[in-house]
């Protein structure tokens, strides 16, 4: 999981002398959307029975619909899944050689610009926007948008990864 | 999980506070969480991992812990799709025994501002009496 040899590397190609593992000039790199991801009636409800959300809104289409929604519904972190693949396609990203050993999670955001259902095909395109460095541990900042089929967007998600330092 | 607290009843001012949520998290919940978000990294679920780079153990997702907060949102606001955008920083581990009771995670959540019928809920999330999250909040139509 953790490759030492691959760190060293990249550090040697890099310019500052300062402990930065992660090149700035990545900021902007973008990543198109991979396999669309289709979103089944069983996964919200095995996701929403993981969080012990026990909504009707998340297992039966009738209620769903007599709520006025097309079919069940997503809980506000159901999107996850597809950030997470995200985050496996820059942890094996040889250019940016990041390692995935020493990466926590910092923070992570959903802004739903309209609810998750049963049946969406959904994209995930990445960019990346921020890179910086602070007392030894690199901080990178991934947006992620997710649209459905018609290309309309569906949630713009973010997460904060932190690259810890050798010594951090 | 066992859920210790849970009601649902809705207010919709400044000042508003949530029904809170008290869960128990075991490793089988872990487990579960795994599967469901496709989070395999195993220091959700191997002691010899976890420790291996520096936790004391086992400790939960951040990601089940936002869940989880979540949740008691939407049982609040009665309808998932209710939750139009939610944040979270992740602070402190939440680390989960190889026990049948699991670590008891505290949430709380007061609504800070109403505006345009958008309630911005503050949340709070402790473990062994200090808060895993920071700056969670969620927006929520009401």
């Amino acid at each position: 999981m953790r490759d030492v040899a691959y760190l060293s590397v990249t550090r040697e190609l890099s310019v500052s002398s300062l402990p930065v593992v992660l090149d700035q000039s990545f900021i902007g790199r973008t990543y198109p959307p991979g396999t669309p991801y289709q979103v089944s009636r069983e996964k919200i409800a095995e996701f929403a029975t993981a969080i012990g959300d026990t909504s009707k809104l998340s297992r039966d289409p009738e209620v769903a619909r007599a709520a006025g929604h097309p079919d069940v519904v997503a809980p506000p972190t159901f999107l996850i899944i597809l950030t997470l693949g995200v985050i496996d396609t820059l942890a094996t990203d040889p250019d940016l050689g990041l390692d995935y050993g020493r990466m926590v999670h910092g923070d992570q955001s959903f802004t739903h610009h309209r609810p998750v259902t049963a049946g969406d095909r959904l994209t995930a395109s990445t960019t990346i926007e921020d890179i910086m460095a602070r007392a030894g541990n690199d901080f990178l900042t991934v947006r992620v948008e997710v649209a459905d089929d018609a290309g309309e967007p569906v949630c713009t998600a973010k997460a904060q990864l932190v690259v810890r330092g050798e010594d951090a | 999980m066992k859920d210790v607290t849970n009601s649902g009843s809705k207010g919709i001012a400044k000042g508003t506070e949530l029904p809170p949520l008290a869960v128990d998290v075991t490793r089988a919940d872990l487990v579960r969480y795994a599967g469901a978000s496709l989070d395999f990294n195993p220091i959700h679920w191997s002691d010899r991992v976890a420790t291996s780079v520096g936790l004391p153990g086992v400790i939960a997702h951040g990601m089940y812990t936002m869940a989880l907060a979540n949740r008691m949102v939407t049982e609040w606001a009665g309808d998932a799709t209710r939750v139009l955008s939610c944040s979270a920083r992740f602070t402190r581990p939440v680390v989960v025994p190889d026990d049948d009771q699991g670590a008891r995670v505290d949430f709380s959540g007061k609504v800070t501002d109403v505006v345009d019928g958008v309630a911005t809920v503050a949340i709070t999330a402790k473990f062994d009496g200090k808060t895993v999250l920071a700056k969670a909040t969620a927006q929520v139509r009401v």
